[in-house]
């Protein structure tokens, strides 16, 4: 186990020790950041099979871009947490700020709390699970991958998204702009119980009490029709 | 009574023929008009500004034997790999889908021989340009369309794009005739489909986030490379301002010139400032935080000439940029097309439907047949041809102003034509010891 108290040392030269790592085989594996007191950037642009666990709670873009890593944030999460992740998995004990997994192109993550406003914003591929809930502009022109939430959702789910999926289990308070509710498919039911096992969910909720939620596509080609829609 | 002389037709300066004619497009349609390009209508501009040249006070410098350097250094203040170019004139920023590949790479290339940089677009890097290009700056925009991390690393320097001269608070626009199969999986998009990119970024606001998000940056690429922050001609003293409290290496300044892929006729004209305005504005703010130089100043929007490019250096910027222009010289709105333009509804030097994917020129394409009209070696050489004449003639501007480096024009070297260009350049009107608007703020 590395550990790495960020009271005695700068946070540049933890993130300078886990990026010399890329392309490396190394049986550093295990990493411990200790007191992170809210450090902004803590474990960004990781590109190694590692494990990192962050014992305390995070500032803003914490696990930013990561590849390959599993960072396990022992406490809650900044703005942006895990924003523009292409693989590995960002898991946050707590709850996660705004943006959480803004742009992110892979990989999951998952919030065992809830997550702020603007979860998911224009997600790109990547995977999330909140076992919270959600708040306002979720999944906001959300392109693709999948969102799953075991609690509700706030006003305006889902505005102008693309072909992401988007699962909720509870209330949703209102839905975007071209954003309506679909059919439960045999495939969902398949993808949820795997995303459920994997987000670490899979006691707390049973694939079939969701309801799914997508792009009704009516707003993909500009039309003079709809300008009272956006 | 018909002897009586009869008062002649009188058009409107209204309503001119022009604005009648929109009214009456608008009328049948039912939606404004979209279009590529910068602002078409007359600014006050560099062609206000003149140089006065060397006389008794000032000696000349030879133009065939005395060196003028034009070399410039980007992101000295923090990067640990600050950028050097030959000449202060780089490439802006242009997308892979609203240009070619044959384009982007031709624009690689010409920078390339001519020492300078070129940038990215809102699609992501290609292969064409990184390949063929010794210095490329990635931006990066709101819609974050194919952004990751190793890309970051092989970029020379990253732009965090805030906004755009031609739309200063607009986001972007790719009509779905010219997303293709490779542009719209660089864009994880469906085929075919409207593409918008974000007016803000998803996971910042304000410039106390900025300044976060630019340490998340450095933090990823280890402090390397130079972090650019581009913004239109808005409120060029805070955004300077702001830009530079938020940790930026450089400030990118676009005025109202500035040329885009498409948006709303209606924003580029109506929307921004001309660069002339903003380039005193922003020189102020780096001086009053005591950055000027420190932290460098690229400007762009309507850089034609060396006249242009030393004028905007002798105002204080540390380099420019051309988009329009260096389309230009790879063969947009080139005569030769002029029976294609016609066919279009338009004419060469006017074209501006470069949203529309149908450019006979094959530059604003992603259509094969149209885009193998550009041969990149070819249109590589003409840029290049183009970025060193433009530095020739800026050169020949400064010796005879008596500067051995192009950094060294002062706005004491320029004076202006009209009142509205001494205020906004803030050097006097010819002839006279005035700059109006001095007592005032800026």
């Amino acid at each position: 186990m590395e550990t790495f108290d960020l009271v005695a040392a700068p946070l540049r030269s933890l993130n300078a020790a886990l990026h010399s790592l890329k392309g490396q085989e190394t049986n550093r594996t295990e990493w411990e950041v200790l007191n992170p007191r809210g450090a902004h950037a803590v474990a960004t642009g990781v590109d190694a099979p590692v494990e990192i666990r962050v014992r305390g709670s995070t500032g803003y873009y914490c696990g930013g871009m990561n590849k390959q890593a599993t960072i396990r944030i022992e406490g809650s999460a900044g703005p942006g947490v895990a924003e523009n992740m292409m693989s590995g998995a960002v898991i946050i004990e707590g709850d996660a700020s705004q943006y959480a997994g803004a742009t992110g192109r892979g990989g999951l993550l998952v919030v065992k709390g809830s997550a702020a406003s603007r979860c998911g914003i224009s997600m790109k591929g990547i995977d999330i699970v909140v076992h919270g809930n959600i708040g306002h502009m979720s999944a906001f022109m959300a392109q693709s991958g999948r969102l799953v939430v075991l609690g509700d959702a706030g006003e305006a789910l889902g505005d102008s998204l693309y072909e992401a999926l988007i699962f909720v289990r509870g209330s949703v308070k209102s839905l975007g702009a071209d954003c309506v509710e679909k059919e439960m498919r045999p495939e969902h039911f398949e993808m949820l119980e795997d995303l459920l096992r994997r987000g670490e969910a899979d006691g707390k909720a049973r694939p079939e009490e969701f309801r799914r939620y997508g792009s009704a596509r009516r707003l993909y080609t500009f039309s003079i029709d709809n300008a009272s829609s956006y | 009574m018909s002897d009586f002389p009869r008062t002649p037709p009188r058009f409107s300066a209204t309503f001119t023929p022009a604005v009648n004619a929109e009214i009456r497009r608008a009328a049948a349609t039912g939606i404004y008009d979209i279009r590529g390009g910068g602002t078409k209508r007359s600014l006050p501009h560099f062609d206000d500004l003149l140089f006065l040249g060397a006389s008794i006070s000032r000696y000349p410098l030879e133009g065939y034997r005395e060196s003028c350097s034009t070399d410039v250094w980007l992101g000295t203040r923090h990067a640990k790999k600050p950028i050097h170019l030959a000449i202060p004139v780089t490439i802006a920023g242009m997308s892979f889908g609203a240009l070619s590949g044959q384009a982007k790479e031709a624009l690689g290339r010409g920078a390339t021989a001519a020492g300078t940089s070129t940038t990215t677009g809102d699609g992501g890097m290609t292969e064409e340009e990184r390949g063929h290009s010794k210095t490329l700056v990635y931006q990066y925009l709101p819609s974050r369309y194919g952004m990751n991390p190793d890309d970051l690393r092989r970029a020379d320097a990253i732009e965090i794009v805030v906004g755009q001269g031609a739309k200063p608070g607009g986001g972007g626009m790719l009509l779905g005739q010219k997303i293709s199969d490779r542009v719209a999986e660089m864009r994880d998009l469906p085929k075919g489909i409207d593409q918008r990119s974000a007016c803000r970024h998803p996971d910042w606001t304000g410039p106390d986030d900025l300044e976060i998000k630019i340490l998340e940056l450095r933090e990823i690429t280890d402090w390397e490379k130079p972090i650019y922050v581009k913004v239109g001609g808005s409120r060029p003293y805070y955004d300077t301002a702001l830009a530079v409290k938020a940790g930026a290496d450089v400030v990118v300044l676009d005025g109202m010139q500035g040329g885009t892929a498409a948006t709303q006729d209606v924003f580029i004209e109506h929307v921004g400032m001309p660069i002339l305005a903003c380039i005193p504005q922003a020189v102020k703010a780096l001086q009053d935080l005591g950055m000027h130089r420190e932290v460098q100043l690229i400007v762009s929007g309507g850089i034609r000439s060396g006249a242009d490019v030393a004028k905007a250096l002798a105002l204080g910027a540390d380099a420019v940029a051309i988009g329009t222009a260096a389309l230009i010289a790879l063969g947009d709105n080139d005569p030769k097309w002029e029976a294609e333009y016609q066919a279009l509804g338009s004419t060469a030097g006017a074209y501006d439907d470069w949203h529309e994917g149908r450019d006979p020129a094959g530059i604003t394409t992603q259509d094969p047949e149209l885009a193998a009209r550009l041969d990149p070696v070819l249109g590589g050489r003409r840029l290049s041809n183009y970025l060193k004449v433009m530095t020739l003639e800026a050169q020949t501007i400064a010796r005879a102003c008596g500067k051995s480096s192009l950094r060294n024009l002062e706005p004491e070297d320029l004076v202006a034509l009209t009142i509205e260009a001494a205020a906004m350049a803030g050097v006097p009107l010819a002839g006279t010891d005035w700059i109006p608007g001095r007592s005032g703020r800026f």
